[in-house]
């Protein structure tokens, strides 16, 4: 697919899980009924624009609640989303991946970019390291502490940042623990310049979950393997490092298109039927 | 056709278990933390 045609998507898709416009001008966050539907990406619930539930937090909050609550409701429209798109959320639908592709964008560093460096295949360990530790089992563990949300989501320090601009209130209250949060926001989004995606790659837990399901989901790349050359174009142009034509189902594959693009025709994203490749 | 298999069994626990999740009154807890301000998540708390 046309890399504006994503950017234009990503843009709508944004808007419309932050369309409390007037939030931004205000302060104040939604109430609307629609907060209770967890939106597929990672925006968070405090964003003055967000008009749904984050679904990492409301696990979280499921979790480390004052009793354990399964959190049946929140894993089901997780499972759901990851068995139909899989990581095209991450490619298409997420508002902070979006903020990573825009700063990816930048010209100014292309020289200085990387796509893949020694240990970027453990780093990517990482995040499923985040998913079970910091976003279940910290919570189910220590009542009320949304570990992942606390200390480390970027989404939720610019919805900080954003309410801070529009409540003088919220603004004399930051302190230590912002700074913290500020900083990891800091780091992702100067890394950002350089790596495509370095919070995707690395630490998103909800890309994680995502990921798992890349194999099984029903919309997936496909490879035509009677036309395709192994030239290697796909390969190249892959922003998160993977070989779609080796390995078009990998956990790591966000379902940008990009190679789709590159190709001769030999491979296709979109509903693939029952066990094609 | 065993990923098909894995897909529409996957849809029918999804669907079962959103399902549980609304008779035990989950989305209302779910909109009850959303429609606050979450301290944690924006650096304050």
């Amino acid at each position: 697919m046309d890399n504006k045609k994503r950017t234009a998507i990503q843009l709508v898709a944004t808007l419309i899980q932050n369309a409390n416009f007037k939030g931004f001008f205000t302060g104040k966050i939604s109430e609307a009924p629609t907060k209770s539907v967890c939106v597929p990406g990672l925006n968070c619930y405090s964003c003055p624009g967000a008009i749904g539930a984050c679904p990492i937090g409301s696990l979280q909050s499921s979790l480390s609640g004052l009793h354990i609550r399964i959190p049946y409701y929140v894993v089901g429209l997780l499972i759901f989303f990851g068995v139909i798109l899989g990581r095209l959320i991450c490619g298409f639908l997420c508002p902070f991946g979006f903020l990573q592709d825009l700063i990816y964008m930048i010209p100014i560093f292309k020289k200085q970019r990387v796509r893949t460096f020694r240990g970027d295949g453990i780093l990517r360990y990482l995040k499923y390291f985040i998913l079970v530790i910091c976003v279940l089992l910290i919570p189910s563990l220590v009542r009320f502490t949304p570990f992942f949300c606390k200390y480390i989501c970027p989404s939720g320090t610019v919805s900080g940042i954003l309410l801070a601009i529009a409540d003088h209130k919220i603004l004399a209250a930051l302190g230590g623990q912002f700074i913290w949060k500020a900083s990891v926001l800091g780091i992702i989004l100067v890394m950002s310049i350089f790596i495509a995606r370095p919070f995707c790659r690395y630490i998103c837990p909800l890309g994680a979950f995502y990921g798992l399901f890349n194999k099984i989901s029903i919309v997936r790349l496909k490879v035509n393997e009677e036309t395709c050359t192994h030239c290697g174009a796909c390969a190249r142009c892959c922003p998160m490092a993977v070989d779609p034509s080796k390995n078009p189902d990998s956990a790591e594959c966000i379902r940008c298109g990009k190679c789709v693009h590159e190709c001769n025709g030999s491979l296709h994203l979109g509903f693939v039927k029952g066990d094609k490749k | 056709m065993k990923r098909r298999i894995l897909q529409i069994s996957l849809l029918f626990a999804a669907a079962a278990l959103i399902v549980t999740g609304i008779i035990m009154g989950q989305p209302g807890e779910v909109l009850a933390k959303a429609a606050k301000i979450c301290l944690e998540c924006i650096g304050i708390g």
